[in-house]
């Protein structure tokens, strides 16, 4: 009888022929994840990830196993032999120490999953069996098949049999990678480290861009953003991060350009920057933290006309949802409190007093006709600073 | 480097370092321990004990090392409310003292206390009227910054006494002193006051030392208990190579004082003409006059903003300091410049100066030239 943790793959069960290359690349992320912390072995069997380890570490293992991709539950159990009286006893020992910790479990339901057809009783064999000898064993126990307190989950694998009865939630989704690559456009704020987890978690692999006006804003505000990318890096592994001083740009428009498309108009040159920028570095899409009507600049017309500045696919996760849940997210993730920091990384003095909400393609490009926007844009690109956040 | 922000803290002197690097080798010592090695640390705290209260010309056993200017102000007002809390509830202070003050009471008052915030002048002076008026019998403590730290002005503290001594002789006059040590020319004994405090780095001394100043006959009690050091006011290991360097930059500061002095005062002369003659459109906030503090000089320049001109300032290697954080989501406006009657844009672009005796005349041309150089184009920006 040994103690191990049991990894569900959930979705990627599903994916057919490619399953085994989903599988491989979660298994070097948590392999990567988990590094620091020394395990015993590492193992498939069936459709789940199973790992050794000295029981003293699953605390640890679990916390950085929650934060891949790709898995849905995580759970620790007990590893015996096929062998029904093997089974009574880890599931006592589990009962037992559930017990403990919780007196208040008054119900339970054996729930078994056989995956080794040969085995010789069935499933609803196992369950019965083994929940009357639960019964038997534990006075104060009753058996609740509908909404119990407590399920007893026996698998039945190749190898051995799994007793477990916690079963932790992980984030699901796609191990990173396994979708691609893409450049977040980060600021801040609350909204966009959401909408870089949320593709993360669909399997992107994220880089960053960040655009400041230092020194009309801070240093700090920078250094609040590369924290944010940080946080992000705890799920998605390291990250660049390209810094991009959008200053001339700014007062460029702020000279030659009517006040009130000042942001709309910079947001363009923030696009076709980002879409450089991803497009030498071979990412192959665009993310944002825009949600629909949240300011001026992200109503229909305003992503309408930022959008037509790039031909590279733009991704907004966020697009549909409320702020409360937006942040919501971010408190889950543990973004918002950075987030929330004072720093600003773009100062009021750029801010129109009323920005255009209805703006239409042609007049801003009418605008920028003021403007020479391939220099701009290479001189930002040419400046700008590329950090490694891990 | 050009150094200008001296309020938030200082640069230690050379010599000060040497003498912490010297202690922090040789005296590791734990001035409880009962050997000589022990025995050398309690005396070379001894030493600096005698230097600070020789300084400030009280008795050495009226002098507390503590944490900083912080922890000071904590003892100091903790410690009075506590013992005489059954005599009555009422506190007074200013609405412009330092967030050791100003929070120490946001708790007090959660706890039962009632505290009047007294309002300043056009000069950042508090009301002697305001405060003859404040003063009743449940009245325990008034509490009072020496110096204000963003414009310098000096409280008439004798006067402040006087009124006590008038109203209710009772009430005990903490004075936070922070920004007074060391820079301006007073007696504690003089102005009659019962506690103050202080700081090590604000004088060109190490960070993470501080002291407070307790009149002999006030019996106060600790808010830290331990193992009884500095007389059970402040347990906890004594940080006695931060003591001793302390102690070397008070007794370097006390032999230059006087020339120091006059030196930064003519360098704040001399800044306000150089600013005067060359930019536009501004608002000098501390007055030159000896009711405000030589070592600081706060100046509005309209149509900039305070954080803009400081990022300028140090991409040239030269540091100051702002009244207030640009943010778009509601500045923090400082009570006190608006207290003196300093309009939103004059608030936004206000800087703080805060000289020392390391800078000299042709800094001040260079700085003033830059942030000549640096409104320009801020406000070429801003006005359009």
């Amino acid at each position: 009888m040994e103690k191990v943790i049991s990894v569900s793959l959930g979705e990627l069960a599903l994916k057919g022929s490619n399953r085994k290359y989903f599988e491989d690349q979660l298994i070097k992320q948590i392999m990567n994840k988990t590094k620091d912390i020394r395990y015993d072995k590492l193992y498939k069997e069936q459709g789940k990830i199973y790992i050794e380890a000295n029981e003293e570490k699953f605390e640890s293992l679990m916390e950085k196993l929650k934060n891949v991709f790709g898995l849905v539950y995580i759970s620790p159990c007990i590893r015996v032999e096929k062998d029904i009286e093997a089974i009574e006893e880890a599931c006592i020992l589990n009962m037992k120490e559930r017990l403990e910790k919780d007196p208040n479990i008054k119900t339970f339901k054996v729930d078994t999953n056989r995956a080794d057809k040969n085995f010789a009783f069935t499933s609803p064999e196992i369950s019965r069996e083994i929940g009357k000898r639960l019964l038997n064993k534990f006075d104060n126990l009753n058996v609740d098949v509908h909404n119990p307190d407590l399920y007893m989950y026996i698998d039945i694998k190749q190898t051995h049999a799994y007793i477990y009865s916690e079963r932790i939630k992980a984030y699901g989704g796609m191990p990173i990678g396994t979708s691609g690559k893409a450049l977040l456009l980060i600021s801040g704020g609350i909204d966009s480290p959401v909408a870089g987890f949320m593709m993360a978690k669909r399997g992107v692999s994220l880089s960053c861009v960040h655009y400041h006006s230092y020194p009309f804003t801070s240093e700090r505000g920078e250094e609040k953003v590369k924290e944010l990318a940080k946080k992000l890096s705890m799920y998605t592994g390291k990250i660049k991060f390209y810094s991009v001083n959008i200053l001339n740009i700014q007062k460029e428009i702020n000279e030659k350009c009517p006040e009130k498309e000042m942001t709309i108009i910079s947001r363009k040159f923030m696009m076709r920057i980002a879409e450089k920028i991803a497009r030498y570095n071979k990412l192959d899409a665009l993310i944002t933290g825009e949600s629909l009507g949240q300011v001026a600049s992200q109503t229909m017309q305003g992503l309408t006309v930022t959008d037509e500045s790039v031909s590279i696919p733009v991704f907004r996760p966020l697009i549909g949802m409320d702020k409360v849940d937006i942040i919501e997210i971010a408190r889950d993730i543990d973004t918002l409190e950075t987030s929330n920091l004072p720093f600003e990384d773009c100062c009021t003095v750029f801010l129109p007093k009323h920005p255009v909400t209805n703006p239409s393609v042609e007049n801003i490009k009418r605008s920028e006709e003021a403007l020479d926007v391939e220099t701009l844009v290479k001189d930002a690109i040419d400046n700008m600073k590329v950090y490694i956040i891990k | 480097m050009i150094y200008l922000d001296n309020c938030a803290t200082t640069k230690m002197r050379r010599k000060v370092i040497e003498t912490m690097y010297s202690s922090l080798e040789k005296d590791f010592g734990n001035p409880s321990s009962l050997h000589r090695l022990g025995l050398k640390s309690e005396k070379e705290i001894k030493k600096s004990r005698q230097i600070v209260s020789d300084y400030l010309n009280v008795d050495e056993r009226e002098i507390y090392f503590t944490s900083g200017g912080t922890e000071s102000n904590n003892i100091a007002i903790q410690s009075i409310v506590n013992s005489l809390c059954k005599r009555g509830k009422h506190i007074i202070t200013t609405n412009i003292e330092h967030a050791s003050i100003i929070n120490t009471m946001k708790e007090l008052e959660t706890k039962g206390f009632k505290v009047t915030y007294l309002d300043v002048d056009s000069e950042g002076r508090i009301s002697l009227e305001d405060l003859k008026q404040a003063i009743n019998d449940e009245t325990i403590l008034v509490s009072i910054i020496h110096v204000n730290n963003e414009i310098g002005t000096i409280q008439d503290i004798k006067e402040i006494k006087n009124i006590i001594k008038l109203k209710n002789s009772k009430v005990i006059l903490h004075v936070d002193g922070i920004q007074s040590f060391g820079k301006i020319d007073f007696s504690i004994k003089d102005l009659g006051i019962d506690t103050f405090s202080f700081s090590s780095h604000k004088i060109h001394g190490p960070k993470g030392v501080g002291g407070l100043y307790v009149k002999r006959d006030l019996k106060l009690s600790p808010i830290v208990f331990g193992g009884n050091q500095e007389r059970g006011m402040r347990s906890g290991t004594e940080n006695v190579s931060g003591i001793i360097a302390f102690g070397k930059a008070v007794e370097i500061m006390d032999k230059n004082k006087q020339e120091e002095r006059k030196h930064v005062l003519e360098l704040k002369r001399y800044t306000i003409e150089l600013i005067e003659k060359n930019i536009e459109d501004i608002k000098i906030n501390s007055s030159l006059d000896n009711g405000f503090s030589p070592y600081i000089l706060s100046i509005s320049f309209r149509n900039t903003r305070g954080e803009v001109l400081l990022h300028f300032l140090e991409q040239k290697d030269i540091y100051i300091s702002t009244a207030s954080a640009c943010s778009s989501n509601g500045t923090k406006k400082s009570d006190i410049l608006k207290a003196i009657g300093l309009d939103d844009l004059e608030i936004e672009g206000t800087i703080r100066i805060c000289f020392s005796y390391e800078n000299n005349k042709d800094d001040i041309v260079y700085f003033v030239d830059e942030l000549r150089k640096s409104v320009e184009e801020i406000r070429k920006i801003m006005k359009r």
